[in-house]
Parts: C-alpha cells; sequence; structure tokens
C-alpha cells in the first residue's frame, strides 16, 4: 500500500478511487452521474463533499460504501479491489466497515434505539455496547425509546450511533444534517465530530452548507460529475463554531 | 377533462403495480362466484330438466306394489278423492344372461299398457318402436343399458322369466322417469352392465307370471290439491289382501329421492362456500386498497390541494375496487359456466335423463354482481372513505414513523437472547393484530376447506370399511322370488365355489310410534353370524336380540325411539301380523337403515318355520364364474346382489366424483391460502421496503432480511393451522348431519392424515408465495429506498 507522507505524518490510505465512472441508463435516458473520479481518501480524516444538487456525490458515497458498484474504473478500500466483490462480498464489506448515515434517519420504527443499535452489533466483530454507542451522541437517556418517540435530531443522533457502534473503519454521511434546523444540526454534527475523533475513522460528510466545510479536514468539491477542486482546510473548527 | 384523463392514467399505473395482488383478489373472488354460478346453474338445470321430463312423461305421484290383484280392484281405487290417473301394470325381477359377461346380471320387466303408450311413466323411445303386447320375445330397453353392453335394436339376449330362459329381442331404446338413477335391488350405485330396466307387452308378461287379468303393480296421479297422505292410507287399506307392502309417494321413489337429494346438497353447497371466498375476498380487497392510499397520501393531499373534492378523490380509489370487481365477476362468471357445464357432464354419466344445457336465468348473473359488489365495497369502501377524508395538510406532512411498543412477549422473552431481526418480526405481528388476525383466519379457511373436503373421504373410507369388512362381508347375496324352507341354504352350500353361507329373512314392515311410521325391512340373522353381522354403536359385533328389534339408530331417531320403548311393527306381507317389540338395543349403520332380529325371532313373528328368503354366501373367486353359470340357470332365485361389485361401483363413483371435487376444493383451498398469504406478504414487504433496505445497508445478507419478512408470514401461516384444523373440524360436524340421508349416513370422521394433507398443501401454498416474495426482496433497490421518505 502506497503510504503519502505529508506535512510530517505517514497517511494511510483507506480508499483510492480510479477513474471512475457512472452511467444510469433508464428508460432509454442515459445520465453520466461520475465522469471519472480519482480521489484517495486517507485514515482518520474528516472530508466534506459540496456541490449542486445532482452533481454525483451521493452516487460517489454509495459506491464507496459497496451499495452500488461503478460503470467502469477501479476502487480500493484499503487492499481490497471493491470494484472486484461479488454481491455477497459487497455485503460482508459493509456490515464489517462501512456505517451510513442518511438525511432521511432510516431507523427501523419497531426496534428502540438500543435496540436498533443491537441490530449491528450482533452481527459485528469487536462492537461497543449499544450503552456506549448511544453515550457518544449523547443519548443514554433514551435507551429504551421508540423511534416515533424520538424527535427529528435524536432519530438522527441514534442513526449515527447505530453506524458508529461497530467500530467501522468509514462513516459515510449523505446529508445528515439536511432535515434538520441548524440548532439540532450542530448536535449532529458534534456526534459526527467526535466519532471521527475517538474513534479515528475516515469520515465523509456530503452537505448543502457551504458552512459545514469549515469542521473538514479537506473539501471536495463536486460539479456535473467530476471533482473540480480538493482544499485543504488548515483551521479545522469545532462543530459549535460554524454559522450556516 | 385533461385532469379526468390523467387520473385515469394513475389508476391504471397503479393497477399495474399491485397486478400480482389484484389477480389473486379477484381469484378469490372468481372462485366465489364461480361456486356460486355453477351451483346453482347447475340446480337450477337439473330442476327444469327434471321438471320436463317428468310432465313430459306424466311421472306418476304414488307408486304400490303388490302380489297380485285382479284389474277389477281399478274400479276402487278410482273412487279414492283426489285419484287422477290409475296405471295397473306387472313388474317382475329377472336375472339376465348376457354375452361376454359370466357375472349374473339383474333386469327389471315392466309391462307396458296393450294400446298406446303408458298413462304414467311413459317410457320415452329414443330409437326403434315399442315391444309388441302379443309377442313374448320383444323388449324395450333403456339406452343405459344397451349402451353399456354394446346392444342395440336388432340384438338379442338370454334371460330367465320365472324360471324360464327366453332369448329376448330388443326392438326399441327408450328412457324412463322411474329410473334416471337406476338402483338395482342391493346395490349402492347405479351400475348399468348389471341391472337393466326393459319393458315387455302387457299380455306377454302376464302370461309369463300367470298374471292374466292381473296386476302387481300399480302407479297413480293425483287431481291438483289431493291429499298425498290420504291417498295413501286408503290405497293400503284397499291393497293390503292383494298382498300390498305399503304405498310411497313420489318423494320416496328410490330414483327421484336421489335426484331431489342430489339437488338439495348441491344448492346447501352452493349457500355455503361461496361466502366464504367473497368475504376472503372483501378482506383482501380492504388490506391492499388501505395500503396504496397509504403510499399515497402525499399525492391524495396535493390532489385536494390542487382543488379536487373528496368526491373526486374517492372515486380514483372506488374505480379501483370496481376494477377489481368487474375482474373478478367476469372471471368468476366464465368459470362458472365452464365449470357448470362440466357438473352437468358428470350429472349425465349417473343421471340417465335427458338434460337441457346449462341454464344460468339471468337472476343468478345479477346477484352474482351485486354480491361481488358488495363484497368488494365491503372490504373497499372503508379504505376509500379514509381517502376521501384524509384533510390536505395532514396528508402532505410525513407521517410519523409507525409507533410500536415492547409487548408483554418481549418483556416476557427479555432474559433470553432474541435476535433484533426476530423482535421485528414479533413487534410487526403484534403492532397490527387486526390485520395479522384477519391474515391467520384467511389461511385458517384454505385449511378448513381443505379438511373439509377430505372429511368426505375419509366418511366414505369407514362406511366402506364398516359396511363391507365388518358387517356385510359376503360375497353375493342370493333372493329368492318366494320365501323357502330354511333347508335351501344346504344346497346352496353345495353349489360350486361356495365357501360359507348364511341365511336371509327380510321382511317388509311398517314400523309405528303414535303417529310416527316408517316403511321398514326387518332383517333376521342368525346366531354367531359371520358373513352378514350385526354391529353396535361401537363398531363392535353383537350378537341379533330375541324377542325384540336392534334399531339403527337413524330409524330409531326418526320414530322418536329409545332402548326400551314398544314399536309396533306391521308386517306387510304374508299374515301380516301386528306386534308390539320392545327396541332392545341400537346399531350403527352408514348404509341402508334396518331393523334387525334374530331370525327364529323373525320366524315365530310371522308366524311360519325356520324360512329364508335369500342366503348370503361367501365365494372362492376361482370357482366364482362357475357358480355364476349355475346361478343363472337356478329358478326361484330372483337376484343376485354382488358386494364386492357393489364395492368397486362405489370406489368407481368415487374416483369420478369425489376426486374431481376434491381436486377442485384443493385448488380452491390453495388458491385462497396463496391469495392472502401473498397479500401480506406483499404489503408487507411494501410498508417495510424501507427497513429491509436499512437493513441491507446496514451489512445484512438477502436471506436474513427475507427471513425478517418471510418470519412473520411463516408465524401467521403456523397460527393459522390450528385454528384451521378446529374451523375445518366444526365445519365437518356441522356438514355430517346435513349430508346424512334416508339411504347413506356420512359419519363423522377425520383422520389425521386429513389434517396433515391440509397443513401441508396450505405451507407448500405459503412456501410458493414466500419463495416469489423473496425474490422481490432479492431484487429491493437499496439506494432508492432510503432516498424517498416514507
Ligand atoms: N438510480 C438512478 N437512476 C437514474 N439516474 C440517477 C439515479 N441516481 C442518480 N441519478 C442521477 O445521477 C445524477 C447524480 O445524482 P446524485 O449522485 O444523487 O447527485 P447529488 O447527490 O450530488 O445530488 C443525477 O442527475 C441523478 O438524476
Ligand atoms: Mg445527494
Amino acid at each position: 500500500m502506497p503510504d503519502v507522507v505529508q506535512d510530517g505524518t505517514r497517511l494511510v490510505e483507506t480508499f483510492r478511487a480510479e477513474r471512475i465512472t457512472k452511467v444510469y441508463e433508464t428508460g432509454g435516458l442515459r445520465v453520466e452521474a461520475l465522469r471519472g473520479v480519482d480521489l484517495t481518501l486517507y485514515e482518520g480524516e474528516l472530508v466534506v463533499l459540496l456541490g449542486p444538487s445532482g452533481s454525483g456525490k451521493s452516487t460517489l458515497l454509495n459506491i464507496l460504501g459497496g451499495l452500488d458498484l461503478p460503470t467502469s474504473g477501479r476502487l480500493f478500500f484499503k487492499n481490497l479491489e471493491l470494484t472486484a466483490c461479488s454481491p455477497h462480498n459487497l455485503t460482508m464489506y459493509r456490515r464489517d466497515h462501512v456505517g451510513f448515515v442518511f438525511q432521511f434517519y432510516n431507523l427501523i420504527p419497531s426496534l428502540t434505539a438500543r435496540e436498533n443499535i443491537s441490530l449491528v452489533t450482533e452481527i459485528a466483530e469487536d462492537p461497543m455496547s449499544a450503552e456506549e454507542a448511544l453515550e457518544m451522541v449523547g443519548l443514554e437517556h433514551r435507551l429504551d425509546h421508540f423511534p416515533s418517540q424520538l424527535s427529528g435530531g435524536e432519530q438522527q443522533r441514534v442513526a449515527i450511533a447505530r453506524a458508529i457502534a461497530k467500530r467501522p473503519n468509514v462513516l459515510l454521511c449523505d446529508e445528515p444534517t439536511g432535515a434538520l434546523d441548524s440548532n439540532t444540526g450542530v448536535v449532529v454534527l458534534q456526534a459526527l465530530e467526535r466519532a471521527n475523533r475517538e474513534l479515528g475513522t475516515t469520515t465523509a460528510l456530503i452537505t448543502h452548507n457551504a458552512g459545514i466545510k469549515d469542521m473538514s479536514e479537506r473539501v471536495i468539491r463536486f460539479a456535473d460529475g467530476q471533482i473540480i477542486s480538493v482544499d485543504e482546510n488548515p483551521e479545522k473548527k469545532a462543530p459549535e463554531e460554524l454559522t450556516w | 377533462m385533461i385532469r379526468v384523463d390523467a387520473l385515469n392514467r394513475k389508476l391504471l399505473r397503479d393497477l399495474w403495480r399491485i397486478k400480482g395482488q389484484a389477480i389473486a383478489i379477484s381469484m378469490v373472488m372468481a372462485c366465489g362466484i364461480a361456486l356460486m354460478i355453477s351451483s346453482f346453474g347447475t340446480v337450477t338445470t337439473l330442476e327444469e330438466s327434471m321438471n320436463a321430463f317428468y310432465d313430459r312423461t306424466r311421472f306418476a305421484d304414488v307408486f304400490a306394489t303388490l302380489k297380485r290383484a285382479p284389474d277389477s280392484l281399478k274400479k276402487d281405487i278410482e273412487r279414492i278423492p283426489g285419484v287422477s290417473i290409475i296405471e295397473t301394470r306387472i313388474v317382475a325381477a329377472v336375472n339376465l344372461d348376457l354375452p361376454n359377461m359370466t357375472e349374473p346380471a339383474t333386469g327389471q320387466l315392466l309391462s307396458l299398457p296393450e294400446r298406446g303408450a303408458p298413462l304414467l311413466n311413459d317410457v320415452i323411445i329414443l330409437s326403434g318402436r315399442y315391444p309388441s303386447s302379443q309377442r313374448p320375445n320383444e323388449v324395450a330397453v333403456t339406452d343405459a343399458f344397451a349402451n353399456a353392453h354394446d346392444l342395440t335394436v336388432g340384438d338379442s339376449f338370454k334371460a330367465i322369466i320365472n324360471g324360464n330362459k327366453r332369448s329376448l329381442e330388443i326392438v326399441g331404446l327408450g328412457m324412463t322417469p322411474e329410473y334416471i338413477y337406476a338402483l338395482g335391488p342391493g346395490s349402492l350405485m347405479p351400475d348399468d352392465k348389471r341391472f337393466g330396466v326393459m319393458w315387455m307387452g302387457r299380455k306377454a308378461l302376464a302370461a309369463a307370471f300367470d298374471l292374466d287379468g292381473a296386476f302387481n303393480s300399480l302407479t297413480i296421479s293425483l287431481q291438483l290439491g289431493a291429499s298425498e297422505y290420504e291417498v295413501i292410507r286408503r290405497l293400503d287399506v284397499l291393497l293390503e289382501p292383494y298382498g300390498g307392502v305399503g304405498s310411497y309417494a313420489r318423494k320416496d321413489q328410490l330414483s327421484n329421492f336421489f335426484l331431489v337429494n342430489e339437488i338439495t346438497q348441491l344448492r346447501t353447497s352452493g349457500a355455503v362456500f361461496p361466502p366464504v371466498f367473497l368475504l376472503v375476498s372483501a378482506f383482501l380487497m380492504n388490506v391492499v386498497v388501505s395500503r396504496i392510499i397509504a403510499t399515497e397520501r402525499e399525492q391524495i393531499g396535493l390532489l385536494k390541494a390542487f382543488g379536487y373534492n373528496d368526491l373526486e378523490v374517492g372515486w380514483v380509489y372506488l374505480k379501483l375496487v370496481l376494477i377489481l370487481v368487474f375482474i373478478g365477476l367476469g372471471m368468476g362468471i366464465a368459470l362458472g359456466i365452464w365449470m357448470g357445464g362440466g357438473m352437468i357432464t358428470m350429472y349425465t354419466t349417473y343421471y340417465k335423463f335427458p338434460l337441457l344445457n346449462l341454464g344460468i336465468d339471468t337472476g343468478v348473473f345479477t346477484s352474482a354482481a351485486i354480491i361481488s359488489l358488495i363484497a368488494g365495497m365491503l372490504g373497499g369502501l372503508g379504505a376509500v372513505r379514509q381517502a376521501a377524508r384524509l384533510s390536505p395538510a395532514v396528508a402532505m406532512a410525513p407521517p410519523v414513523p409507525t409507533s410500536y411498543k415492547a409487548g408483554a412477549l418481549s418483556r416476557f422473552f427479555a432474559p433470553l437472547t432474541i435476535s433484533q431481526p426476530t423482535r421485528m418480526i414479533f413487534r410487526h405481528v403484534t403492532r397490527f393484530p387486526v390485520r395479522a388476525g384477519l391474515t391467520i383466519i384467511g389461511v385458517a379457511f384454505s385449511v378448513a376447506l381443505m379438511v373439509m373436503s377430505l372429511f368426505f373421504l375419509d366418511s366414505i373410507e369407514r362406511v366402506i370399511a364398516v359396511y363391507f369388512f365388518q358387517a356385510e362381508r359376503q360375497t353375493l347375496t342370493l333372493s329368492f322370488v318366494e320365501p323357502r324352507p330354511a333347508l335351501v341354504e344346504q344346497e346352496i352350500q353345495h353349489l360350486p365355489g361356495v365357501i360359507k353361507t348364511q341365511p336371509v329373512r327380510s321382511v317388509s314392515v311398517r314400523l309405528r310410534n303414535g303417529h310416527l311410521s316408517d316403511r321398514k325391512a326387518i332383517q333376521g340373522i342368525v346366531s354367531g353370524a359371520d358373513l352378514a353381522r350385526l354391529l353396535d354403536t361401537d363398531q363392535k359385533v353383537i350378537e341379533p336380540p330375541l324377542g325384540g328389534l336392534a334399531l339403527s339408530k337413524h330409524i330409531a331417531n326418526d320414530l322418536n325411539l329409545k332402548v326400551g320403548d314398544l314399536v309396533t311393527v306391521e308386517v306387510l306381507q304374508e299374515r301380516r301380523p301386528v306386534e308390539q317389540l320392545p327396541v332392545v338395543r341400537l346399531v350403527e349403520e352408514y348404509l341402508g337403515f334396518q331393523a334387525y332380529m334374530h331370525i327364529d325371532s323373525l320366524n315365530r313373528l310371522m308366524k311360519e318355520g325356520p324360512t329364508v328368503t335369500g342366503i348370503h354366501v361367501m365365494v372362492d373367486s376361482r370357482y366364482a364364474d362357475d357358480l355364476y353359470a349355475t346361478l343363472k340357470d337356478t329358478p326361484g332365485v330372483a337376484g343376485i346382489a354382488q358386494q364386492t361389485a357393489t364395492l368397486a361401483g362405489f370406489r368407481e363413483t368415487m374416483d369420478n366424483t369425489m376426486n374431481v371435487m376434491i381436486g377442485f376444493y384443493v385448488a380452491l383451498a390453495s388458491l385462497i391460502a396463496f391469495g392472502v398469504a401473498y397479500n401480506a406478504a406483499r404489503i408487507a414487504l411494501s410498508e417495510r421496503s424501507r427497513a429491509l433496505a436499512s437493513l441491507r445497508v446496514l451489512g445484512f445478507t438477502r436471506e436474513e432480511v427475507t427471513y425478517i419478512l418471510l418470519g412473520e408470514l411463516g408465524i401467521l401461516t403456523l397460527a393459522s393451522l390450528p385454528v384451521g384444523c378446529l374451523l375445518g373440524y366444526s365445519m365437518a360436524l356441522a356438514m355430517s348431519p346435513m349430508l346424512t340421508t334416508d339411504l347413506y349416513n356420512f359419519p363423522f370422521v377425520i383422520e389425521p392424515s386429513t389434517y396433515g394433507w391440509s397443513i401441508i398443501v396450505v405451507c407448500v401454498s405459503a412456501t410458493i408465495c414466500g419463495l416469489i416474495t423473496r425474490q422481490r426482496v432479492f431484487g429491493l433497490e437499496l439506494v432508492s429506498a432510503l432516498k424517498t421518505r416514507e
């Protein structure tokens, strides 16, 4: 694995994407969602993906998370070539290494907060306990509540707890604050930031809100299915300092 | 107008989206409609054909058999008030010797008037002509009998007529209202090979039986409004001195009895089954339409926000219901007509009369349409009303996650570790208890339907086991023209192939208890009988009672008698003694209901020495042909009832009719099970596709996710099995007495294998549905399921 040395720190690659394209063809319509994306993500970093709606951010995130396969190009997760994986191996990859957080929280309504997390920890190798995970997002007092008994922000934090409970290598968040007001959004971002810091999870975060870019180490801008810029952010801010 | 088109297009797309479920609903509904149309159509057709044939042939109202009365008696009978037409005739049993048939067959020979057609019970000549009154060698036979033996006009066969072997030439083929269902003496099923009905000129027949200027059978038609009961009473008084054995009305005439009984049973099943199907389809309709409306909340809100009113919105969904109803109705009508045609064809093999084409009057169609509409509305209207009433603001707001509660069950299991997927299954089932309950009931119905249809077989198998293998174990029974001294048994014993014999003394009697009375036969049985044996209500062999009657439970019920009661026995033969006898025990009988006593007691009652009217014989099958050849030429033998042939015929009929019917019910049961299970699975899938997709994203495999969905289906199916068995048990218990007639007893027996098969069929059905659903789970679009908010 080629390690890159930058600013004297040894950086370990988590993802390496090579000329990834994704073409959707539905009913004669051809949409090029990704047109040749090269990207490397490093262990433990938090990157923000910015870009107009329809620019291909979610498509890339889903491909990174093993939900989808690119039309062409190669994608590595550490040594594992995801683009060569069978559907079953992709499932196993998700199970063992990936945590997802979506705009709509996607909790299982019939399970309590604790049980939603147990859902993941039961099939993970070295998980934290449901209590620990909820404690990380500040919801240790909501253990036995059902999703219907939680606010939107709380539901999203449970979703984050569920995503991090298995100590994933990567945490992929697609507009996690999109459905929340800014105060609640900050609490959610704090939870993400804490997980990234304490667990060293490589985190990719899609957002519309340019303000959020300040909490990242790198900002990746998308337009029209391509990366148009990658900017380092030397002064990482805490979520509570953000404005949007 | 454009907006209407848009809405209709939406409607069609909705319909296309739910096509699987739509087909399931429409099919279940179609089954109900088809059953209703085919059974009512068949009932109507049978009834109309029967009435038309009875009218055309002037079928008699009252029948009487006697020994011998002079023609002059006719004048006295004419004076009975209410009597319209009288036809006297000669009826005789003959043994037949047919080419290509070693076993004996019996014939019923009826006289035709000297001139013209019979006044009553006309014979419709299909080809040829009536036999001439003078010629003793001419007969007309039923075309069923001729067909069974490949005989036709011009052919001949031999018959032993009053001890003389004669060659008879067939001059005509006919049909008669008296033998539409042609049961030979002692048989249980029509058998056109072994029993033939034939006609001969009156003079010729009178000469053969020494009945010149006399008759031994009588048929009467009544005037409108005449009292059948009074006519029969007076007729019996008149006929008594001439050896009358009791007259009876049309409703007790054997062939008519069977035909009417069949129609009644068909009418019952036509009324019992369709509602089940229609209720199940109403339930499915409700679930499916509610679900569509739930997924389209936002669209409904949008439509309303655009200015559509409640009625217009409701109408969109109501149309969906109506389309499903009309598809079901259309398929049901087509299926019903097809099935009805099949049933009519089946009837023509057992009931020999000109059957009209399946005629379904518009009333049946109209009621089918109304009933299916009601079923559709029952199911759909509630859901549609919900849609119409939804306020736009509420409809457009995102629905909050369905609220669940930790049930008692999960607290109970708390100490155990249940996996979260299993927990999801239980929570979902308990979250929608009404729906789960209805699904269970729906599947249970199909189990019950199976149990009930297989119960018929169990019941019949029990009848066969008890009747043929426990009670009536003889190979054949000879009956004599006249009672004979018991010594004749020894002669029979020396015939070739005879292994064992048992004497038979059978006496026609009227049993009377107060105002209740019934014409029956008393059978005399010897002690230690080994062929025809008497069984008590527990099917244990018992000895015939001395000095009292053993009575079939069925007769005891009819006459309101119990053990210890006295019953008046009026013998209708010979010296016609009348005596009071105690009911000593009750016996269980499945085929034909009779009274029994010790043969010695019966001889004493008849004031005769040891006398028999027949002999039961067990035959060594190797010498059967020799025996048959001897018997064919034995004078004085009036009939030979072959038990083994009866059993074979019985089984064949069962194979032809029961298996078709049961196959049909198995198909219906599977269809209901499939329809209900498929809908449950599809609804669960649609409601939970997001949850399932989430699980897939979290790294659950397709199999693990399928488990959650099908686990629920499995639990519901499992829960429905005992419910269904119980329901089937109760339905069979209720049906058993409904099916019991004066000739057959449908014992209530359900073998464990019946439950087993019912469960297997329903489980297979549910499994197929599970596999289909599994395919759907496998095809789940992960990304798009997560993008949408519910
Ligand atoms: N399943 C799909 N089928 C067809 N087109 C799709 C599908 N998913 C995304 N697209 C298209 O791909 C492009 C990129 O979509 P997406 O990655 O969701 O953009 P973003 O997340 O940046 O808003 C869009 O034009 C979108 O319409
Ligand atoms: Mg997106």
